[in-house]
């Protein structure tokens, strides 16, 4: 058994000598281009003053070593894929270097690129001796890792997890209020920013607000932004414009925008479509974090999307390997999606009885599918719609339901206490749900599901399980989500009531409008999602269970 | 009396009743007056009913209800004239579905139907090209299945010992054969506790219940229901059976659970449900009517003018924050653990 791995450890060596600049090119494409939060992490390193900046931020110290720790993981396990895959070994040597490469060549694309280019080859070359060595010790490792099979499944088993933990870990690392790392973040994106106005002070370590004014900006660079697909794009300018909200819908867009994208893709010359790929994909999620920060089931489905590009095999030809994602990408959408909240609402609707009061807030397409289904079942039931400024998306839910024949009630979230009283079942959807059972849904969520506890009406909570997510969050601080503060300022309709107008120049005065909130999992009943009718307490099994299949399906 | 009929569950239980009373009297004859419907699978020269088989094994006064239904679809599988698995497993379903339908108000006996469906098809069994070798298998695991649950109650009797300590006062709520099995084990390992009861209107369970404990000279209280509040400073724990375990993780069992456990929370003292896995079930009651019914007969001794309703449900559902632990042959499980293992199962 070990003769033959003898051979080919001794082949590599002579692959790598003679074709040295052309693997490190194809190293570079083989990986995936992190999101332009995670472009500043390797720079401290090599600065010495980002050193003092990662020393005197408070959260810096403890997040470095992890750092390191995760590329080292990567490395490992990348290497172990060489051992299984022989051919792929020179691509895939010197993940460092290889990194930060594909950072460089994603930030210039002109001439000035090569030049930077050439200057450091001398120092990559140096480099180059700890890489081999690393490679050798980890070849010998190889070695009986593949003479038992059992394992090998076992690596083949946590892999999947492995890489959930990695590409998760990037997201919350980009503090806002970092500026030596927010500049490098505004070097590498598509479009200008502008500095944003007077921020608010606790909530300056997030996203601060400013898709909303990029808009113009954004239409008059369609032609010349050539890096970005049309379709991908235009549901970029959609976001911005507020046009496509909700996660489901904002998923299903972003879905649709890739597979545009992969249908009109073309492989360049001398590159692998794997590896190029899934750098092209990079790029337009970066696109849509800077149109509008992701949802946490728009980051599932992006993960989703890279792991099916992953497992795509050398041996498929162009043609195969676009329809065979395109499919993939339609059975998600089918299955993940549509088809889960037809599950959702057949088993809500076990849950609606004739007489009842159910109260919803603000709009939730699962909602309201479940509540036009038991209308047509012949349920008997009153709608209480509670909604909120500045949004008032309860609104538009309340001319369907009653252009439906539905009996409504509609209050503002200052009424809920009153309200509540004659309610029986509370039913709100959620952005996500998170492994400690917190609901994280549209700001007031939290407010309604708490009164209903205090009255002791059971909160059912309807998400689709796509948008679990292992992370654990306390309160709506740490992260969330910024709107445009002029929307409190403005009264839709009462153009004369114009009291804040001029806010913007009032030191003393900053508008804060949140996105989104925590709901803790001590005032939610039941999560209906698409696997039945959880407890809050059941998040984790789901997650761990069926995250892994939800990857790999 | 109401008019209602009640249901066959409540009837079971009242075959099984200790204590000769009028009341007793009267529902024997009304027992055997509404006799169960028969449902016969096979029109053979000698028919095979799994209704029968269920009443067969039913009768035996230690099999609980769920392992009867075990039991009586594992001799489906073994009558079963089928020529291939999927005739074979039709054959289970509708057995299956026929013995749920016997009791559409019992849980225990729905859940141990799915679980049991659960349990033999999920074998490699059904990758067999040999249909005898894969039908002995299925038999295997259907024996092995029974075997299980039929030692589940001896499990938990052991894995409770830990909590009874010498010098304890425990309250008693239902008739439970768990509980009854725990509390003989402690007693036969000499430990000293004395033992409330509570009446258990209508049916007297507690009256059978204390007849059993004073037996194994376990001191008793017998105390009537509304003196649970009264006595619950004396208590130190309470113990109750289910007769349902359900998602959230609450249980449904005997009218009174519930209030009996909310006195139990407000005064700071455990809650212990003794209760097998089998009866594990996929339901999430929200609140008290949110469950079918079990209705039965409520007798005041005096005649009920006509114009006065009477509230006959046999049990109540209680939530899961007001129980501590819950005693099955998984282990000792906190209530959020049931979920787990419900998804672990089905899904």
């Amino acid at each position: 058994m070990d003769a033959p791995r003898v051979s080919r450890a001794i082949g590599d060596p002579k692959i790598r000598r003679v074709g040295f600049f052309a693997s490190d090119s194809s190293a570079t494409d083989s990986l995936m281009i992190p999101s332009p939060r995670h472009r500043s992490i390797p720079v401290p390193p090599t600065h010495p003053s980002g050193d003092r900046h990662v020393a005197s931020g408070s959260y810096d110290p403890t997040e470095y070593p992890k750092l390191a720790t995760g590329i080292e993981k990567r490395g490992e396990e990348e290497e172990e894929k060489e051992v299984l895959q022989s051919s792929l070994k020179p691509l895939k040597a010197k993940t460092t270097k290889a990194e930060r490469r594909a950072l460089q060549e994603a930030q210039r694309a002109a001439k000035a690129a090569s030049k930077d280019e050439g200057s450091k080859a001398v120092a990559e070359s140096g480099r180059g001796t700890p890489g081999k060595s690393t490679k050798q010790s980890s070849q010998k490792k190889g070695g009986p890792s593949c003479v038992s099979p059992v394992a090998t499944d076992k690596n083949a088993g946590n892999r999947p997890l492995d890489k959930d933990r990695k590409m998760d870990a990037p997201s919350p690392r980009m503090q806002f209020d970092d500026k030596s790392r927010l500049e490098k973040a505004r070097r590498c994106a598509v479009v200008n920013p502008t500095e944003s106005r007077n921020k608010v002070e606790l909530f300056q370590h997030l996203p601060q607000y400013e898709y909303g004014t990029q808009l113009p900006n954004l239409e008059s660079k369609f032609f010349q932004i050539g890096s970005v697909h049309p379709a991908v794009f235009e549901v970029g300018l959609r976001y911005s414009a507020g046009d496509i909200s909700g996660g489901n819908a904002r998923c299903i867009a972003m879905l649709r925008a890739f597979q545009d994208a992969i249908r009109d893709y073309c492989t360049p010359h001398e590159k692998v479509l794997v590896r190029d790929l899934a750098s092209k994909i990079s790029s337009y999620v970066s696109f849509f974090t800077e149109c509008r920060p992701l949802s946490m089931s728009m980051g599932n489905a992006i993960r989703f999307v890279k792991s099916r590009i992953v497992n795509l095999t050398l041996n498929h030809s162009e043609f195969e390997a676009k329809t065979t994602l395109c499919s993939d990408i339609d059975r998600f959408i089918n299955e993940k999606i549509i088809l889960a909240d037809k599950v959702i609402v057949r088993h809500a609707f076990t849950k609606v009885k004739d007489g009842d009061v159910l109260l919803t807030y603000g709009l939730s397409c699962v909602v309201e599918m479940i509540l036009l289904y038991a209308y047509e079942q012949g349920k008997k039931f009153r709608v209480v719609v509670v909604d909120s400024r500045p949004r008032l998306e309860g609104q538009a839910l309340l001319r369907r339901l009653v252009a439906k024949g539905l009996s409504c009630t509609y209050t503002h979230i200052n009424a809920v206490s009153y309200i509540m009283h004659e309610v029986t079942r509370v039913l709100l959807g959620a952005s996500a749900v998170l492994s400690n059972g917190t609901v994280y849904s549209r700001v007031g969520t939290s407010c309604v599901a708490m009164v209903a506890h205090a009255f002791h009406v059971p909160v059912l909570i309807c998400c689709e399980a796509y948008k679990f997510h292992e992370r654990v969050q306390l309160d709506s601080i740490c992260s969330n989500e910024l709107g445009d503060p002029d929307a409190i300022a403005r009264v839709p309709g009462r153009m004369d009531v114009s009291y804040l107008s001029n806010w913007a120049s009032e030191d003393n005065l900053r508008l804060l409008n949140l996105m989104y909130d925590a709901t803790p999992s001590d005032y939610v009943s039941v999560i209906v999602t698409d696997y039945g009718m959880l407890p809050p307490t059941s998040v984790p099994v789901i997650v761990r269970e069926y995250g892994r299949e939800h990857l790999l399906m | 009396m109401e008019n209602q009929k009640a249901s066959a569950y409540y009837e079971n239980r009242a075959v099984q009743f200790g204590v000769v009373s009028t009341d007793w009297l009267a529902q024997a004859q009304s027992a055997t007056v509404h006799s169960p419907p028969h449902n016969n699978d096979d029109d053979e020269e000698i028919p095979f009913s799994v209704i029968s088989e269920f009443d067969r094994w039913r009768k035996h006064p230690d099999l609980a209800e769920a392992v009867a239904a075990i039991r009586a679809l594992a001799a489906v599988i073994r009558s079963s004239k089928a020529s291939t698995m999927m005739q074979l497993e039709i054959q289970l379903k509708n057995a299956s579905d026929t013995l749920k339908c016997w009791d559409t108000t019992s849980i225990s006996l729905t859940a141990a139907c799915d679980l049991f469906m659960r349990y033999v098809t999920r074998t490699s069994a059904l990758e067999y090209e040999d249909f005898n070798s894969a039908k002995s298998r299925l038999l295997e695991r259907a024996e092995k299945f029974g075997e299980i649950s039929f030692k589940a109650r001896k499990i938990i009797a052991m894995l409770s010992q830990d909590f009874i300590f010498d010098g304890c006062t425990i309250l008693v709520h239902g008739f439970s054969r768990v509980v009854l099995q725990i509390l003989k084990l402690a007693a036969q390992n000499n430990k000293l506790f004395r033992v409330f009861c509570t009446e258990g209107r209508p049916d007297r369970t507690g009256l059978r219940l204390s007849n059993e404990l004073a037996k194994l000279d376990v001191p008793v209280k017998l105390v009537i229901d509304s003196a649970v509040a009264y006595t619950m400073d004396e208590v130190d724990m309470v113990f109750v059976g289910a007769d349902g375990v359900v998602e959230s993780g609450g249980i449904i069992n005997m009218m009174g659970t519930y209030q009996i456990s909310l006195v139990a929370k407000s005064m700071s003292k455990p809650v212990y449900v003794a209760a097998e896995s089998y009866k594990f079930a996929r339901l999430y009651p929200l609140d008290q009517k949110d469950l079918a019914p079990a209705l039965r007969p409520v007798d005041f001794g005096v005649p009920i003018p006509s114009k006065v309703e009477v509230e006959c449900s046999a049990r109540d559902y209680t939530p899961p924050q007001y129980l501590t632990l819950l005693f099955t042959d998984l282990g000792v499980l906190t209530p959020s653990v049931v979920s787990d293992e419900l998804i672990q199962l089905y899904l």
